[in-house]
């Protein structure tokens, strides 16, 4: 996608959060998501805080158009808690953001740890009242017999005051740990998933719940897949897909009944028998799913592609994407080191026409649909001179390795992407290293 | 007897090589059980969903401690089965391998 003739160049543009190596385990970056219109981008951490950056447009035209994304609030959504009955600790981490659309002058996002979401309202405030009759500048209040005469009191304009509110709790719906949240077109509800419950919420009600999907059987012994992701249609408000950890996802249909327990759809890519290994289905887990803009396509994350479903078509992907093939060979050292069970987020661009996923060693892997290209980039500290485009990576899998290339066992596999955002019209990406936030713009925006 | 189990051996190893050739996922699998041979034979099975389940700390229990203490005084404590084999779920914390409580909360570094 670097290249000549309009293709895109990415290039750095700003890098939030501590340079040190030391990274403190609240300080690591758990959900990134822009808003709507992307003029702020919220990011969650393992320490429960949320922080919001607006963008600031410089000059949008001048041909050297910069948009910086700045910090517009920061607060602490989560706190840790500790549930008394189990001796466990319910973590304070993010897991996810998601922003409602737009209605007055406020904002709102609801952001969820692993039991408790929460709708944040976020507002502006820029005027405060002065004149009052019975009051002092102060506070305090008049003496009422030294009051000889009557004013209106005025709003005068002050610095700005960014302020957010908890404006809803919804606590105690979910026994296992809280995935997913995603808005309903409806504006008006919301669904929550755990590992093997979806429940409904309107946004207005925090005291009840519609439980639209079970999976629990009836013996935890005969448990065999859990639920991983879910999301609304984007237009279809009936309309909802979760995906599991056997690497299937399932449509339901809000209209054929209460419960969704039985799906209208189920997508699942036969697989060969013969190659079937121990690996297999832990490979085939699906850690993200996300439609598309139009609503015509989804997209699924596995651990090692990115795979792309028609809609209207159950038994294959209409496209797969290969992320990180070279570590098919490493599966073994990735399972004992945990990093099999990574779970990798991916996003599609405002025209569905890119979508993009992170990887290890800080790199992160855009699929251009129409063009049928890929390209692998880094979010490192070396490549971030302002505007300084960025050079496509390469991994080599074996044999003999090339001048720029990096073999796979030099891969960190401590650095991973786990999330990354692109704005919903712009090319503008966000990426979420380890503790930083890279923000990298296309050169000829 | 001793040219019979040369002569598996060989067997095995073509069979590896043919699988490296077809597969590196089974290579790599017949790496890790023989690293582990106690692993289970289901792999994505329910052993693995409920450690997946059973996610966070878990902290001291008196209740849980005494009740194993007075458990291990009939019988000998088996050998500390390999992680990958056994939900973590069964180890009774002690109160010497607890992790430390969280410090108090700071400011985000990237609002900084």
């Amino acid at each position: 996608m670097a290249g000549p003739g309009g293709d895109m160049q990415w290039c750095f543009s700003q890098v939030k959060g501590a340079i040190d190596d030391d990274v403190a385990e609240a300080d690591i970056i758990s959900t990134v998501e822009f808003n709507h219109t992307g003029e702020l981008l919220a990011t969650g951490d393992k320490g429960g805080r949320v922080v919001i950056f607006q963008q600031e447009i410089e000059n949008k035209s001048q041909p050297q158009f910069r948009s910086e994304y700045n910090v517009y609030s920061t607060f602490q959504s989560h706190e840790p808690e500790f549930d008394y009955l189990k001796s466990l600790e319910i973590e304070e981490k993010i897991n996810k953001i998601r922003w409602l659309p737009q209605k007055n002058a406020a904002q709102f996002l609801l952001s969820t740890n692993d039991k408790t979401i929460k709708l944040w309202k976020i507002s502006e405030r820029d005027k405060r009242p002065e004149g009052y009759n019975l009051k002092e500048e102060d506070g305090r209040y008049k003496d009422p017999n030294t009051i000889t005469s009557l004013r209106v009191p005025v709003l005068i304009p002050m610095d700005l005051m960014v302020e957010a509110s908890p404006r809803r709790v919804f606590a105690n719906a979910h026994t296992y740990h809280i995935n997913s949240i995603s808005v309903n077109s409806d504006e008006e509800t919301y669904l929550s998933a755990d590992d093997l419950r979806i429940n409904l919420w309107n946004l207005e009600i925090t005291d009840r719940s519609f439980n639209i999907v079970d999976i629990k059987p009836a013996n935890m012994e005969e448990l065999t897949e859990v639920i991983t992701a879910a999301e609304f249609h984007p237009h279809q408000c009936n309309t909802f897909v979760y995906s599991s950890s056997k690497g299937t996802i399932r449509l339901c249909d809000m209209r054929a009944s209460a419960l969704c327990d039985k799906h209208s759809k189920l997508f699942e890519e036969p697989e060969d028998p013969s190659n079937r290994s121990f690996f297999s289905e832990i490979i085939s887990s699906i850690s993200d799913v996300k439609f598309s803009h139009n609503g015509r396509y989804m997209m699924t994350r596995d651990y090692l592609s990115v795979k792309i479903w028609d809609l209207n078509m159950e038994n294959r992907p209409v496209e797969t994407h290969q992320v990180h093939e070279y570590l098919r060979s490493k599966l073994c050292s990735l399972y004992e080191n945990d990093c099999i069970f990574d779970k990798f987020e991916c996003c599609w661009n405002g025209n569905d026409s890119v979508v993009m996923t992170g990887s290890y060693n800080n790199f992160f892997r855009m699929f251009d649909r129409g063009q049928r290209r890929d390209v692998t980039l880094e979010a490192s500290r070396e490549n971030s001179k302002p505007m300084q485009v960025l050079k496509p990576r390469k991994v080599c899998a074996g044999g003999k390795r090339k001048k720029d290339e990096i073999s796979v066992d030099s891969l960190d596999f401590n650095k991973k992407i786990l999330h990354t955002a692109w704005h919903p019209q712009d090319n503008i990406i966000a990426v979420a290293t380890t503790n930083n936030l890279y923000i990298f713009q296309d050169k000829v925006n | 007897m001793s040219d019979e189990v040369e002569e598996t051996r060989t067997s095995d190893d073509q069979q590896e090589m043919e699988d490296k050739v077809i597969s590196p996922e089974k290579a790599e699998e017949a790496k890790l059980k023989a690293r582990y041979p106690n692993l289970g034979a289901k792999p994505g099975g329910s052993d693995l969903l409920r450690k997946r389940l059973q996610k966070g700390p878990k902290y001291f229990d008196s209740g849980d401690y005494n009740m194993a203490k007075a458990k291990m005084k009939n019988k000998q404590l088996p050998s500390a089965p390999s992680e990958k084999a056994e939900i973590t779920g069964g180890h009774i914390p002690t109160p010497q391998d607890l992790p430390q409580r969280k410090t108090s909360i700071v400011a985000s570094k990237l609002a900084g």
